[in-house]
């Protein structure tokens, strides 16, 4: 027999001999469910927020900060260098003449989430009418939307789902007054956390004349760079100019990176813990064999074929761990809705989503911890004398 | 008594060898489940350590000190005309303003947090932080002025005198100019450890901030901090204080600093499930992997304990042998653990980080030790207690 067919035909016998070790293959199967299971299941949290914040935004808009802000809260643009924004010629204009633009106001209010008494940050934004038209992605779900002048909301579907007290028809207090919320919008991106209202009525509930944010539709995408050219040559004014999309989706990276690193830190702990109990199972799993290795040596199968079976079985269930751990993981929270703090110091609603690269990349762990828990045991059985071996 | 005393010891003396024995019968199996067990009680310790400045907070700040921040969020500023009022109140004995300035110092990863306040409210309210008389009468008379917590000064290699330019992502300067140049005349430091771990942030004076700042941001105080006389009272003050200013535009809301502190946290969401779920799945795994350890460990010396119980073992004592030797091999491991989870944090995070495996975090993993080493034992023991002697010596 060649030592292909002999690697075939002992990697088929031993892994069918598997239900015979079901309570040792169990533990290599859990070990790495587990490390598996956390993984994804973390990874999910930075691959929601992420995909919730990069959803946000449109090529074809762009937000203009004031110069240096690390973010809508942090920015203050002045009336005057909100209107001179508005006319440049890259910004489109609508039906009636005037352009698609919008100056918006930041400010962050407390609701409670909910089961909760304490507050937690929320956005208010304040925008213009041309606001909603520049953004076709809002679909309102339920009520109508504010009237100009008067105290009213709409909130954002992530955050009705999130926090306490939203419900269309509610009152909320803030600055003194009562505001109502009058409908609730979908736009499953960064602004569904939000509430919105008219930017006037916020201007003076808060005492501010300014705004934090001019959002524009760009004429076409190629007129982003002559817009930016323009805007930030001006003498009259100190701005920050940016693609939305490359604006939130810088938002998202400070969280993700931090997500990942503490998930390695767990992860490769986690790791180690089951890489040892994979090797306490493959050790136990070859001298449970070693009466058959040794006759199976004893027949003239090579040392390869007995490295390769051992390792098979290893990377076998470990793959089967790995699945458990990320179908938990995926049963567990795929879609589970939390919110965290987010780039302005507000939170942001989002979904935890196990996408197939995650899936992927805790199989990719699951192989590794079965590789090296297979490794040092199939080495051993490969060099077994024959004549200990066929004693048992 | 003392006879039992004896008793107990020699007990322990005689069984001691047997238990060793046992887990010393296959050495790299027991050193791999101590190494499996000792990486998830270090990943228990450090996620409840963690977990325990979350849901324990924040105990050195004086329960006598509150915040009072605007109704709607503490990012918006509160007026300085509402200081006289809150000082007003009976009860208060001082009270201080702070603005958090969001200055950046040469590049953003060095992040630290500056506050400008009054010189001399600063002194009444935190009396924690202490620094030399004349430096302390510097940074009141000097407009420009700054004073540093000791391990910043440290860390960037600050001395009195130098000048230290901030870029703030927040306050615009009249003149258009976001970089804010501070003369630091002080570098203070905590009045006790707890504190001196604390000082890595910096302190400016509001005189030059608000002369600077533009104009139509002037006059604007941030958060007031409020120390009270009695904290027994503090809860009634801070509803006082909070009615004083009940529909105006300027509505407060009053907590003490720890849950202005812990309010912070909270903000990150729900991070406690997150933790408890990620120990509960370790604990699972782990509970698996010794639980199987164990049980193979006994069904290999079924003739062996078959010979104790000949040798007139009883099968409780045999049972107890047996728990024993899981209970033996779950403290080892957890010990071990534990150990690496209480001296790693203080080695690689920094000082503004407590996470400690303090002593409450011990004692969470030594419940989960028992319930671990109980779990994991009485199957494998009521299984060595059940063996019946001609059964086991037979093979059968």
């Amino acid at each position: 027999m060649s030592t292909l067919t002999q690697i075939r035909e002992i990697v088929l016998m031993n892994l069918r001999s598997i239900p015979q070790r079901l309570g040792a293959s169990f533990v290599i199967v859990i070990g790495i469910g587990g490390v598996v299971g956390v993984l994804v299941a973390m990874l999910s949290m930075s691959a929601g927020l992420d995909k919730t914040l990069t959803a946000t935004g449109n090529p074809n808009r762009a937000i203009i900060l004031r110069g240096g802000s690390n973010g809508e809260l942090a920015s203050f643009l002045d009336r005057s260098s909100a209107t001179l924004i508005k006319h440049d010629p890259a910004i489109a204009r609508a039906d009636d003449g005037l352009p698609l633009a919008s100056g918006e106001l930041i400010v962050v209010t407390e609701v409670p989430r909910r089961g909760d008494t304490s507050g937690a940050n929320v956005s208010l934004r304040g925008l213009e009418p041309k606001g909603i038209v520049l953004r076709p992605e809002i679909r309102l779900i339920e009520g109508r939307m504010f009237k100009p002048g008067l105290r009213e909301l709409i909130v954002g579907n992530g955050a009705y789902e999130q926090f306490d007290g939203l419900d269309v028809g509610a009152k909320l207090k803030f600055r003194g007054s009562y505001w109502t919320v009058v409908g609730r919008f979908r736009s499953d991106d960064a602004h569904d956390s939000e509430l919105w209202t008219d930017l006037g009525t916020a201007q003076s509930a808060f005492g501010r004349s300014g705004v934090s944010s001019v959002l524009v539709r760009l004429t076409s995408v190629d007129a982003f760079d002559s817009l930016k050219r323009r805007l930030t040559a001006d003498p009259q004014l100190n701005v920050d100019v940016q693609t939305e999309r490359e604006f939130f989706g810088a938002q998202s990276s400070g969280t993700t990176r931090n997500i990942g690193i503490i998930t390695t830190v767990v992860a490769v702990i986690m790791a180690i813990g089951a890489l040892f109990g994979a090797l306490n199972t493959m050790y136990s799993a070859v001298s449970a064999r070693t009466a058959e290795i040794g006759t199976l040596r004893a027949l003239g199968f090579g040392s390869a074929p007995v490295v390769a079976s051992v390792m098979a079985e290893a990377m076998v269930l470990s793959i089967i761990g790995g699945l458990l751990g990320a179908g938990i993981a995926y049963g567990l929270f795929n879609g589970y809705s939390v919110s965290t703090l987010g780039g302005n110091f507000t939170q942001v609603a989002f979904n935890f989503a196990v996408t197939p690269i995650l899936v992927l990349q805790g199989l990719s762990w699951a192989l590794v911890i079965g590789f090296f828990g297979g490794l040092f045991p199939a080495v051993r059985a490969a060099r077994l004398p024959v004549t200990e071996a066929l004693r048992g | 008594m003392r006879r039992r005393t004896d008793g107990r010891v020699s007990v322990i003396a005689k069984y001691l060898p047997l238990v060793l024995s046992a887990l010393l019968r296959k050495k790299t199996r027991t050193a791999f489940t101590l190494v499996s067990l000792m990486m998830a009680f270090l990943l228990i310790g450090l996620l409840q350590a963690v977990n325990s400045v979350i849901s324990g907070g924040a105990e050195f700040l004086g329960a006598n000190r509150m915040i009072t921040q605007a109704k709607t969020s503490f990012t918006q500023p509160l007026p300085m005309r509402l200081l006289p009022q809150i000082a007003a109140v009976p009860g208060v004995e001082f009270v201080s303003h702070s603005q958090f300035f969001g200055g950046v110092y040469q590049d953003a990863r060095n992040f630290f947090p500056q506050f400008a306040v009054n010189p001399q409210r600063l002194y009444d309210t935190y009396p924690e932080w202490v620094l030399p008389e004349a430096q302390r009468r510097a940074f009141i008379s000097t407009q420009d002025g700054a004073i540093a917590g000791k391990l910043l000064a440290e860390k960037h290699g600050w001395k009195v005198g130098d000048i230290i330019p901030l870029n703030s992502f927040i306050w615009t300067k009249t003149d258009g100019s976001r970089i804010w140049e501070w003369r630091l005349v002080g570098i203070f430091d905590g009045r006790d450890e707890e504190w001196s771990k604390r000082a890595s942030l910096m302190y400016l004076n509001y005189a030059q901030f608000d002369e600077a700042r533009v104009a139509g941001a002037r006059g604007l105080a941030g958060v007031f901090v409020v120390r009270v006389a009695d904290p027994m009272q503090s809860e009634k003050i801070a509803a006082q204080i909070d009615k004083r200013f009940e529909n105006s535009a300027d509505e407060t809301k009053t907590q003490s600093e720890q849950e202005f502190q812990l309010g912070f946290l909270k903000q990150l969401g729900n991070i406690g499930f997150i933790l408890n779920a990620i120990s509960g799945a370790v604990f699972f795994t782990i509970l698996i992997l010794t639980g199987y350890t164990m049980s193979q460990a006994v069904r290999e010396r079924v003739p062996e304990l078959a010979v104790l119980k000949c040798l007139g073992f009883t099968d409780r004592s045999v049972l107890g042998l047996v728990l024993a030797e899981s209970l033996t091999l779950c403290v080892l491991g957890a010990l071990a653990g534990m150990v690496m989870a209480t001296i790693i944090p203080p080695l690689v995070l920094p000082p503004e980080f407590p996470i400690r495996a303090t002593a409450d975090v011990w004692l969470f993993s030594a419940g989960a030790v028992v319930v671990l080493a109980t779990a994991v034992g009485l199957p494998p023991a009521v299984h060595a207690m059940r063996i019946r002697i001609v059964d086991a010596l037979a093979g059968r």
